[in-house]
């Protein structure tokens, strides 16, 4: 006879993460930012439509993965402090700026936190710029792929980015992406959200399960 | 991996106390008339790259062959074992073996000892019964057919670009190029996988290797 009857599930016990694939890429006039929606604790989905693109502002957005209660609280103390950094400034802030402002927590609290988020968005000085902040570190890239399921997605990306896409190429480069991280790994999966940044402002849309594209299966 | 007691710290290198093992990136596709198959060439103890040249195509029979994955030893032992096994088996049939046979006696192997060992193995190969045939027999020993594989350490950054450019009924020629660029852009990501690219094509003429150079690589530039 076993002892209990019913056991504890282990997810009641288990850190809730976002297992998660995110990406951005940068395109002539702007970025593009995608993730999946599946936020898992342990084994068991605990909210299957959960939008990772956070703003930080306008025209800056990031893309959360890792633990979800880091992340997430790392997208809101740098939404507080870029408006204290704007103050009753005009001008719209850079990304350089918001970037730095994410690295700068990630990096003094690195031993405690586990969450990696990108910083993407579109300024008037250099237009758009993707920023990965990976455990402390500030890189500017032409596009940056975060999360569990990223593993997958290296050689597809390396593959078919070029430089100079169109908006619409840039689009559909992500959600291509995205489909086939959330493919291959289980901890990534749900719906894919896609923002576009521009200097006309920021534009959010979701693919939904049936409307990504296909794939072949084998 | 080695547990030791003792910490050697800088008196040693790492190397002396890791062991070997086929980083690897190996990969498998099937197409009208036989299979192409290809692997990397680096052999890693610990970060030295001991052998930058291996072959990690491993004939089983005259149009079979495996594809080795995880510890260098165990999988030279288990291919020398399914060899001699398969050409027993085929003397005694007095026809070429098929190539499920081959996949079958590797699984046997990799099942039973599944505790001891630490081996990916991809077997392909070509007989006349079925034509062109990949099997996988990853870590833990399961065994199936798929049409397209890929397997070491590498070929977890190869999926997404295997699943988008991966059409059924190509061409030997294309495969080739497919085969080529799936495990030009793993070794470019994964650190134990690197060197030359090695291909071969079995197919009922027989087998034809190709060595592609690092310099000959197809390039792909994200800068």
């Amino acid at each position: 006879m076993s002892e209990e009857l019913f056991p504890e599930p282990e997810w009641l016990s288990e850190e809730v993460k976002t297992g998660t694939t995110i990406i951005a890429v940068t395109f002539d006039g702007g970025v593009v930012l995608g993730s999946d929606s599946r936020v898992s604790a342990g084994e068991s989905v605990v909210n299957r439509v959960m939008n990772k693109l956070s703003p930080l502002h306008d025209k800056i957005y990031c893309a959360l993965s890792g633990s979800a209660a880091d992340a997430q609280t790392i997208a809101e103390i740098v939404n507080y402090q870029l408006d204290v950094h704007i103050g009753h400034s005009e001008d719209d802030p850079l990304v350089c700026s918001a970037a730095t402002l994410v690295k700068n927590i990630s990096y003094k609290y690195k031993e405690e936190l586990s969450a990696h988020l990108i910083v993407a968005g579109w300024d008037r000085k250099k237009g758009g710029q993707v920023y990965a902040t990976l455990n402390g570190l500030l890189s500017r890239q032409p596009f940056a792929i975060g999360g569990s399921g990223s593993f997958y997605i290296n050689g597809f990306v390396d593959a078919e980015y070029r430089k100079n896409m169109t908006k619409r190429e840039s689009q559909e480069f992500v959600v291509n992406a995205l489909t086939l991280a959330m493919g291959r790994d289980g901890s990534s999966g749900g719906v894919a959200y896609v923002v576009t940044i521009d200097k006309d402002g920021a534009e959010e849309k979701c693919v939904l399960g049936n409307e990504l594209p296909k794939f072949f299966d084998e | 991996i080695v547990s030791t007691f003792n910490n050697y710290n800088d008196l040693y290198p790492d190397w002396t106390q890791r062991e070997v093992s086929t980083g690897t990136t190996i990969m498998a596709v099937e197409f009208e008339g036989g299979v192409v198959i290809g692997a990397d060439s680096r052999t890693t103890t610990g970060a030295y790259i001991a052998n930058r040249v291996t072959d990690k195509l491993t004939p089983i029979h005259e149009r079979i062959f495996c594809c080795r994955s995880g510890s260098a030893a165990d999988t030279q032992a288990i291919a020398d074992a399914v060899t001699y096994q398969l050409g027993f088996h085929s003397i005694e049939l007095d026809e070429a073996p098929l190539v499920q046979t081959a996949a079958s006696l590797f699984r046997e192997m990799c099942y039973r000892y599944r505790e001891e060992l630490m081996a990916g193995i991809i077997v392909a190969g070509w007989d006349p019964r079925r034509g062109g045939q990949v099997y996988t027999v990853p870590v833990g020993g399961m065994m199936t057919r798929q049409p397209v594989s890929v397997g070491g350490s590498g070929s977890s950054y190869i999926y997404g670009y295997v699943d988008s450019n991966y059409r059924a009924g190509m061409s030997k020629e294309e495969c080739l190029k497919f085969t080529a660029e799936a495990l030009t852009l793993a070794m470019e990501r994964d650190g134990s996988s690197g060197g030359v690219v090695r291909l071969a094509v079995i197919s009922e003429q027989g087998v034809e290797r190709q060595v592609i150079l690092g310099n000959q690589l197809p390039k792909f530039s994200t800068v």
